[in-house]
């Protein structure tokens, strides 16, 4: 593994054991060679639309930002694919193998999809370290953790971690204590841990400053060269600086999908924002 | 895990806690035997050793993992009566209708045969192992249910208290066979010694402090095992933990359940202690009482449970002799001013009160201790 990686793996001879049933493996033909693949998605809650057969597809390594007014979908989404929330139709495929309607939070969780909230959510009343270690891609069973002994492998991986969150000073220190930035680079640190192949972000520069925000553009950027990465953000400047494929969300549809510059350009994406 | 107790060892607090509950242990009966303390003082500890560990029960629920039981005396009061039940079977013929099988209230109700569910209780293995089982399996079956549907908060806590309160109408019933109204009671022998003798109430109530020491040492492993670190994450942010992809109703259901087994042991030890048990234990009130214990103590710290068990329970002692018209409001008010003024309960207070003086000091403590 050379100097830049940020493949934070379980040892070779556990992998696997994480794997989950295969009842949901599927044979969606459309779905392949992606990492995410969702096909006319519906969400209605009460009558009213979350999404409306929403159509997304993420390849494998990409880097994708998702932007919206508010109520376009975008958490709702993130919902759908990590299992928090069962669409009433549509498809969902996960590394064009598995159909994420029919697992749940933590099936989904093992099988490699990491999601950072919109609000910072870490375990305030247990340290940094404690933090990263429970994220550790490990085996997750009760009994497993409870007979659980910290090895030297855990320790490099979370070694690892700390060096590229740079929260590694403040590893002895309460959760609850951080900044609301360092919150955000310990959920995100929290998430590389998991070693998932594919990252949901919310608004992951929410409440950073300037220099922070800049230092979690070339962080998501690295991370993005191992791992899939979907970032939901409200910062254009954000957005622009992540330097990628940009998917404008709409009243829980696509509404357009380009390179910032030719989506920016774009009437109808023009007209959503600047009001009707 | 038995290694992580017994070698690893304890924290400092654990050793402190265990020391001065060793000597508890000792110094009690032997004052006792020499007449310094009247024997009803000597019952009265004892009882509250089990109470003790059945709030250590509670706290390992509730402090550790946010789940608020209000129907810990299920469990306590089901240990009890399978105590109940072996100790029903030593009485044998001197019962007063001297009937050899049957307990006298199976021979009022003219019951002619032992009801199946009361055989092999007449063997002291056999009861102890339904001590543990028979709360253990009604947790794991409720557990089961109310996790895997999510059921939290409030709406679990008042799930907890039917469950209770529908135990207490069905042990009642005479017809359930387990003594009803009047319950288990007129214990004669415990493993062929006389149960109102001295020396053998002197060994329950050692089997009592030994019981909580374990108790005590089974919590701690736990709660510092990665187990015990993942339910707190569970109690904080239930959903976080999930989406790091931990089954949630796994991790509660094994402390559920293991809480459970706990509170039956106290029970089973405070039956012998108290000479009866009858379904007054199974009472909603009781089981939220023990809640309180917690609270006052300090939920989420081991030690604060037993302090609260044994400051909670001191009060009433003295309270309900001295003037027992003022007890249930003195137990309203205390609950009150807990939760407004002692978050972390009497523990906390006293952590609180010893960082402040310690600050006022040069700091005089090993860094990494």
């Amino acid at each position: 593994m050379s100097e830049g990686d940020v493949v934070i793996d379980l040892p070779l001879s556990q992998r696997g054991a994480l794997r989950p049933a295969s009842r949901a493996r599927t044979d969606v033909v459309q779905a392949k060679d992606t990492i995410l693949y969702l096909d006319g998605v519906t969400v209605s809650f009460d009558g009213f639309r979350a999404l409306n057969a929403l159509s997304l597809v993420i390849e494998p390594g990409e880097l994708r930002a998702i932007i919206g007014p508010n109520g376009a979908g975008k958490t709702t989404m993130m919902d759908v694919v990590t299992g928090n929330t069962r669409p009433d139709e549509g498809t969902v495929i996960f590394n064009d193998a598995y159909d994420l309607t029919r697992l749940d939070e933590a099936e989904i969780a093992n099988l490699g999809i990491g999601r950072k909230f919109q609000k910072p959510t870490v375990f305030e009343n247990l340290t940094v370290f404690d933090n990263i270690e429970l994220s550790l891609k490990n085996l997750r069973g009760a009994f497993d953790t409870l007979f659980a002994r910290l090895g030297a492998d855990d320790r490099r991986r979370i070694d690892r971690v700390f060096e590229i969150v740079r929260l590694g000073d403040r590893r002895g220190d309460m959760a609850g204590s951080l900044s609301h930035g360092q919150k955000q680079w310990l959920e995100i640190g929290m998430l590389l841990s998991q070693g998932p192949e594919l990252m949901l972000l919310d608004e992951p520069v929410a409440g950073m400053t300037d220099a922070e925000t800049e230092q979690t553009v070339s962080l998501l950027r690295d991370i993005a060269r191992e791992h899939s990465v979907v970032v939901v953000e409200h910062d254009m400047e954000f957005v622009r600086n992540l330097d990628c494929r940009v998917t404008v969300l709409h009243e829980g549809s696509v509404l357009a999908e380009g390179n910032m510059d030719s989506v920016q350009q774009n009437r109808k994406v023009i007209e959503v924002y600047l009001g009707r | 895990m038995i290694s992580r107790v017994f070698i690893n060892g304890l924290d400092r607090r654990g050793y402190i806690f265990l020391a001065i509950l060793a000597a508890f242990a000792v110094a009690v009966p032997v004052l006792g035997s020499t007449g310094v303390l009247p024997t009803y003082t000597v019952s009265l500890f004892g009882k509250y050793l089990c109470y003790a560990l059945l709030a250590l029960s509670v706290d390992l629920v509730w402090g550790y993992c946010g789940i608020l039981s209000l129907g810990h005396g299920a469990f306590f009061a089901l240990g009890g009566y399978a105590m109940g039940m072996y100790l029903m079977r030593q009485i044998g013929a001197r019962g007063v209708y001297g009937n050899p099988v049957l307990p006298d209230f199976m021979v009022f109700l003219n019951w002619q045969e032992l009801p199946w569910f009361w055989f092999g209780f007449d063997n002291f293995a056999f009861a102890m192992l339904w001590v543990v089982l028979a709360p253990g399996l009604l947790a794991f079956v409720f557990g089961w249910f109310a996790f895997r549907s999510r059921v939290t908060g409030v709406y679990l806590s008042i799930i907890s208290q039917a469950m209770v309160f529908a135990l207490m109408l069905a042990f009642f019933r005479n017809d359930m066979g387990f003594g009803g109204n009047n319950g288990l009671t007129d214990f004669k022998d415990i493993l062929g010694f006389d149960i109102q003798a001295n020396g053998t109430r002197n060994v329950l109530f050692l089997a009592s402090a030994i019981a909580l020491g374990l108790g005590y040492m089974i919590c701690h492993a736990v709660t510092t095992s990665k187990l015990g670190k993942v339910v707190v994450a569970v109690r904080d942010a239930e959903s976080r933990t999930r989406f790091l992809g931990y089954r949630v109703e796994r991790y509660k259901l094994f402390i559920w359940t293991l809480s459970a087994c706990m509170a039956g042991v106290a029970g089973a030890l405070y039956v012998p202690q108290v000479g009866i048990i009858n379904p007054g234990e199974f009472a909603p009130a009781k089981s939220i009482e023990m809640a309180i214990w917690v609270a006052v103590g300090g939920r989420g710290t081991l030690i604060g449970a037993v302090v609260g068990a044994f400051a909670v329970n001191g009060a009433r002692s003295y309270l309900t002799g001295a003037a027992p018209e003022i007890w249930l409001f003195f137990l309203g008010g205390l609950f009150i001013v807990v939760t407004l003024f002692m978050p972390h309960g009497i523990v906390g207070l006293a952590r609180d009160g010893w960082s402040r003086f310690a600050r006022k000091r040069p700091p005089a403590t090993v860094p990494g201790e």
